[in-house]
């Protein structure tokens, strides 16, 4: 088998490739049915990142644990989640992965390790230092990995979890996706420190990593979850990217100068995949297109679905409060 | 036979359901090394080991936080937070991690944790050393709140907070760490939800929790002397709460005082004094008195302590007022 210029086997960059595609057409997908209203509340598109949940995703082993934030449809997918119930989820159907009580910002499937996206910017922090913890007493093999964004920098638990896993030496990967926006402010306004001294001070080892070279994490994401697995110290991993799109669908931008996008499709991070499969002997349009369309089937199919599922039942939710109380 | 303080009823259920299955962990601040703030982890790190026994850094909402997580994983973590009045660093973790994981996954997950926490004045401990905050977590879709006045119902209440599937606050008043009773070991567990009569009474129903129940029973002690018999209800479980027994009984006395230590203002006393006012209205003689502390933070000094907490003649004056 052939390798690319980075040394990732061919199998594995198109694999990443058709996980970038699946990512961004989902993504777009959305934007269209948010805009024809058929995603009720908000949602935060993760477009122009997918080579970060991409590339860590393309590492984890099944047992191991995530949690993500509220840009986190990247992350789900990526891990694994069935794309039908992702959709009916984001859509409010009594399909969804959480019986369309979680939505868009709260899609968890405990069965490929995915803890839950998180509402509360960093709130998924504490939750993956808890997972690590029961993966270190039971001994089961696998890591945590807390997935947040560059705005979590600045939230208490970050700093309380970097020490607690530092003291108690957890496999816990903690990955920062900076896409240089929190919000509505540039992450300058929000964090004076840099993550690389942060993560060095809790005596935690760190890498940054560019996180539209997919290949590039995939490659740290290995030398992290691999230290991890040998009883490693915890890893702070620095993904660094660009949001394109505003904090939320609709969001008009008035705070940003989007200059800052020109010239982007160079380092899109597909794009960028593309190009390196394109340069393998056995490279070519063909395979690139069929990877396309592949994912546009699942899609069109997933929505389809979705669109077909009912609305979930209000005494079916009332009885998930508390856990055997059947209409309390 | 001597019996049991309520510290070491709570640690000895602690040691036996760590005994009966090992899942169950022990985290908070100085639970390990130092045996607790109150003693009421005394031993359980050298009798099971650090590996379940953790003494954690002082992080409060890391601590829940990855209660939440460690609980996802398999684990039935039992948290300490020092004092209630730090629940507040911990409000994210546990309004709304741990009380809406299993609702927002679709009941995927349960989150079986309990977090023990002691409240009340009494010890001049000052305003953030003191509150009785468990109105605010008993308003939260998710957690259940217990608040034990004894250390046979602290020992079996536990019993059942580590075997409930969902979050459970245990509430244990500082002041009553020191009393002494007997365990009912063998006998059924209290189960979560169930009052308990601590005094029958036929002419008014005075409803309580935690240390105030024994307030309560004093209070009634005095009033037997001019012919009131009250009936003291020792709720236990603040959420849910036993509507049940608490109805049956205002249907038979129709009269009701509520006695807790919390403000009065917004608590427990409020939600039940309008449940009964919706349900039960016919049933009623006189107004539903609450008798809780003023509107203010807890004081320091002793006298101005002594009359914040609502004491014997504050119920006592409480249970005239609905006999008249």
């Amino acid at each position: 088998m052939s390798a690319t210029k980075k040394g990732v086997p061919e199998g594995r960059l198109r694999a990443l490739y058709e996980t970038m595609v699946l990512i961004r057409q989902t993504e777009i997908q959305l934007s269209k049915l948010f805009a024809d209203g058929e995603i009720p509340g908000s949602v935060h598109l993760c477009i122009g990142q997918e080579a970060v949940a991409a590339g860590i995703m393309s590492v984890l082993a099944p047992q191991d644990t995530i949690t993500s934030t509220h840009r986190g449809h990247g992350h789900v997918i990526a891990k694994g989640i069935d794309l039908g119930r992702f959709f009916k989820e984001v859509m409010g159907r009594a399909g969804g992965i959480c019986s369309g009580r979680g939505g868009s910002m709260h899609v968890a499937d405990l069965s490929v390790g995915l803890l839950g996206a998180n509402g509360i910017v960093g709130g998924g922090i504490t939750i993956a230092l808890g997972s690590a913890l029961a993966h270190q007493v039971r001994r089961t093999g696998g890591i945590a990995v807390a997935i947040f964004g560059d705005g979590a920098q600045a939230e208490g638990v970050l700093h309380e979890s970097l020490n607690i896993a530092s003291l108690w030496r957890l496999p816990l990967l903690f990955v920062c996706e900076n896409n240089r926006w929190a919000e509505f402010s540039p992450t300058s306004k929000h964090f004076a420190a840099d993550l690389g001294e942060l993560a060095r001070a809790f005596g935690l080892a760190f890498a940054r990593v560019d996180g539209n070279d997919v290949e590039a994490v995939a490659r740290e994401t290995e030398t992290a979850a691999t230290s991890l697995r040998e009883g490693g110290k915890p890893y702070v991993l620095e993904c660094v990217t660009l949001r394109v799109r505003g904090h939320y669908e609709g969001d008009p931008q008035k705070y940003r100068d989007l200059k800052e996008l020109a010239g982007l499709e160079a380092d899109d991070p597909i794009a960028r995949a593309a190009e390196a499969l394109r340069g393998l002997p056995d490279g070519g349009e063909a395979e690139l297109r069929a990877a396309e369309e592949r994912v546009a089937l699942r899609i069109a199919e997933a929505v389809r679905q979705a669109k077909d599922d009912p609305s979930p039942d209000f005494q079916q939710a009332l009885q998930d409060v508390y856990t055997g109380v059947r209409g309390a | 036979m001597a019996g049991t303080r309520f510290g070491r009823a709570i640690n000895q259920a602690i040691a036996e359901c760590m005994e009966e299955d090992s899942s169950v962990i022990v985290i908070g601040e100085d639970v390990g090394a130092a045996d607790g703030p109150f003693k009421v982890t005394r031993g359980l790190l050298n009798k099971f080991g650090p590996q379940r026994v953790f003494d954690t850094p002082i992080s409060e909402a890391a601590i829940v936080g990855a209660s939440v997580g460690a609980a996802l994983g398999g684990l039935k973590p039992v948290v300490e937070i020092m004092f209630m009045d730090f629940v507040t660093l911990a409000m994210d973790a546990l309004v709304n991690q741990a009380a809406k994981q299993r609702f927002m996954s679709g009941g995927q997950c349960s989150i079986p944790i309990v977090v023990r926490t002691p409240h009340g004045a009494g010890l001049s401990a000052g305003a953030q050393h003191s509150q009785c905050l468990e109105a605010w977590l008993a308003h939260v879709p998710g957690l259940k709140v217990v608040c034990p006045s004894n250390p046979s119902d602290a020992y079996s209440l536990f019993k059942a907070a580590v075997a409930d599937p969902d979050p459970v606050i245990f509430v244990e008043n500082k002041t009553l760490y020191a009393m002494t009773g007997e365990l009912a070991v063998g006998v059924d567990a209290v189960p979560i939800g169930r009052a308990r009569v601590a005094r029958p009474g036929r002419d008014v129903t005075v409803v309580s929790y935690g240390a105030s129940v024994h307030t309560s029973l004093a209070a009634a002690q005095n009033l037997q002397g001019v012919g009131i018999e009250a009936e003291i209800i020792d709720l236990r479980s603040i959420q849910p709460w036993d509507k049940e027994m608490v109805f049956a009984s205002v249907a038979r006395t129709h009269r009701v005082v509520i006695v807790h230590e919390a403000v009065r203002a917004f608590g427990v006393g409020a939600e039940i004094a309008a449940s009964i006012g919706e349900d039960l209205f016919d049933e009623l003689d006189a107004p539903v008195v609450r008798v809780g502390a003023p509107f203010m933070p807890v004081p320091f000094a002793k006298s101005l302590e002594e009359q914040y907490i609502p004491g014997v003649d504050a119920v006592t004056a409480g249970i005239r007022k609905v006999m008249v």
